[in-house]
């Protein structure tokens, strides 16, 4: 379903990728953990396409119209509605939202209210359902936890738990072992571009991977 | 199929881009009082013995017209990079050409509104007579305005993600603006003049070739300027 061979980047003499493959099948979530810096973000946007990387290839079955992408920033038009947000970034995609993603978000009673008059968390509950408006196979998350509040951050992990159980694929990178973990059925840690740990989770909880991690990366 | 879905999809980009200028209506107000201003400036600041109106009003028309396109231009992808939403565009299923069409659409009507409140305006302050001229006088306008702003808009998206964008973009737009603007400035010229139309169909001509070779170049070239 989704596939990374020999992945190289650089920018400038910084080494953001360095020789990272491994793939991912359906319905499995990898959870990409490092620290700032490590090249998570970059291995993101060379899965999503948007960085060409300067050596190997990544493959996602079914191309752009099958990643959603949910990143540091919404992109996300302030001065429009949520509404009208979803309506655009599902009318490039030839696709019409899904009736129920609001009501799942717990959007409906912000539907149209314009997106810059929004809290922080609920603008990350907007960019959520963005990413989902196409009903996407793969779902590529950079830290999409961030500025949610516990009742989100619930219904976020919900929902990718049912996005897996559909059979389809997740990567996740973030910084938080914690937060990574449960949903998580095969685990990475990243340093300096490279894996420096791949394997699957194997019911390991968040302690014990928290563990691994810090003596993978110290 | 490709054609359909690019028209589509660069009219989604474009209406979208038109709603949020309504919806903030900053660009358009701040643009539209600069050339009311530009206008009342030079209809009190020109000697009317020294230089005939007919002279001076093709130039300040075309003057009025170049700034506000760039102040219109440097705010198309500006608009893109609030919440990485140029990203979300580039991951989108869609011909990247799609996106450069949408915006070039939004930015040629948002021009178009500059120049129907200047054109009434220069008639009022300058007295020069539009109305007897005003069919070729609009095929010079629109074809003078595709030209720089197919043009201006290539260049936005080149330059919106370096640290002197506003800058950057004037110096890169000039030599690619002198050629249609002088062409429409004889030719308003003429117009104003009342000479005959056969005198400015070479400059027509011009302009309509300076059109198909830059929007075609541009929509060539668009994909690979907003490659990360």
């Amino acid at each position: 379903m989704l596939l990374a061979e020999e992945l190289r980047h650089s920018f400038g003499a910084v080494r953001a990728l360095d020789d990272v493959s491994f793939s991912v099948q359906p319905g499995q979530t990898l959870a990409v953990f490092g620290p700032n810096g490590a090249g998570k973000t970059t291995l993101l946007k060379v899965l999503a396409g948007l960085i060409q990387p300067q050596h190997g290839r990544a493959q996602v079955d079914g191309g752009r119209r099958a990643i959603g992408w949910i990143g540091h920033q919404p992109q996300l038009y302030g001065q429009l509605t949520v509404r009208e947000n979803l309506r655009f970034w599902s009318s490039l995609y030839d696709a019409q939202p899904p009736g129920d993603l609001l009501t799942r978000l717990g959007l409906e009673e912000h539907a149209d209210r314009p997106v810059r008059a929004l809290s922080r968390g609920l603008v990350q509950r907007v960019a959520i359902a963005r990413a989902l408006v196409h009903d996407p196979t793969v779902l590529l998350l950079d830290e999409p936890f961030t500025g949610l509040d516990r009742i989100a951050a619930e219904a976020l992990s919900r929902l990718l738990a049912r996005h897996a159980a559909a059979g389809r694929a997740t990567v996740l990178v973030t910084h938080n072992v914690e937060e990574g973990t449960g949903l998580a059925t095969h685990v990475a840690f990243m340093r300096a571009g490279r894996f420096v740990h791949f394997a699957p989770r194997a019911g390991r909880g968040p302690e014990q991977v928290g563990e691994d991690y810090r003596n993978a990366i110290a | 199929m490709r054609s359909p879905n690019l028209l589509r999809h660069a009219w989604a980009v474009a209406s979208k881009d038109l709603l949020v200028e309504f919806r903030s209506r900053t660009a358009i107000l701040s643009v539209a009082v600069f050339v009311v201003l530009v206008l009342v400036v030079f209809n009190f600041g020109r000697d009317p013995t020294a230089v005939s109106n007919l002279d001076l009003a093709p130039s300040i028309l075309w003057v009025t017209f170049t700034f506000a396109a760039i102040l219109a231009l440097n705010r198309a992808f500006q608009l893109e990079l609030e919440n990485h939403a140029l990203e979300g565009l580039l991951l989108a299923p869609i011909d990247r050409s799609s996106i450069y069409l949408g915006k070039l659409i939004a930015n040629l009507v948002f021009v178009a509104t500059i120049e129907l409140i200047g054109v009434p305006l220069l008639a009022l302050f300058f007295n020069v007579l539009v109305l007897p001229y005003l069919a070729p006088l609009i095929a010079v306008i629109v074809l003078a305005t595709v030209g720089f702003v197919a043009v201006g808009t290539l260049f936005s998206a080149m330059t919106v993600r370096t640290r002197f964008a506003e800058l950057l973009l004037p110096v890169l737009l000039l030599p690619f603006m002198i050629p249609p603007l002088s062409w429409a400035v004889l030719a308003t010229g003429r117009l104003l003049a009342g000479r005959p139309l056969s005198e400015i169909a070479g400059w027509l001509n011009m302009l309509a070739v300076y059109d198909i070779v830059f929007v075609t170049l541009a929509v060539m070239l668009f994909p690979a300027t907003v490659n990360e």
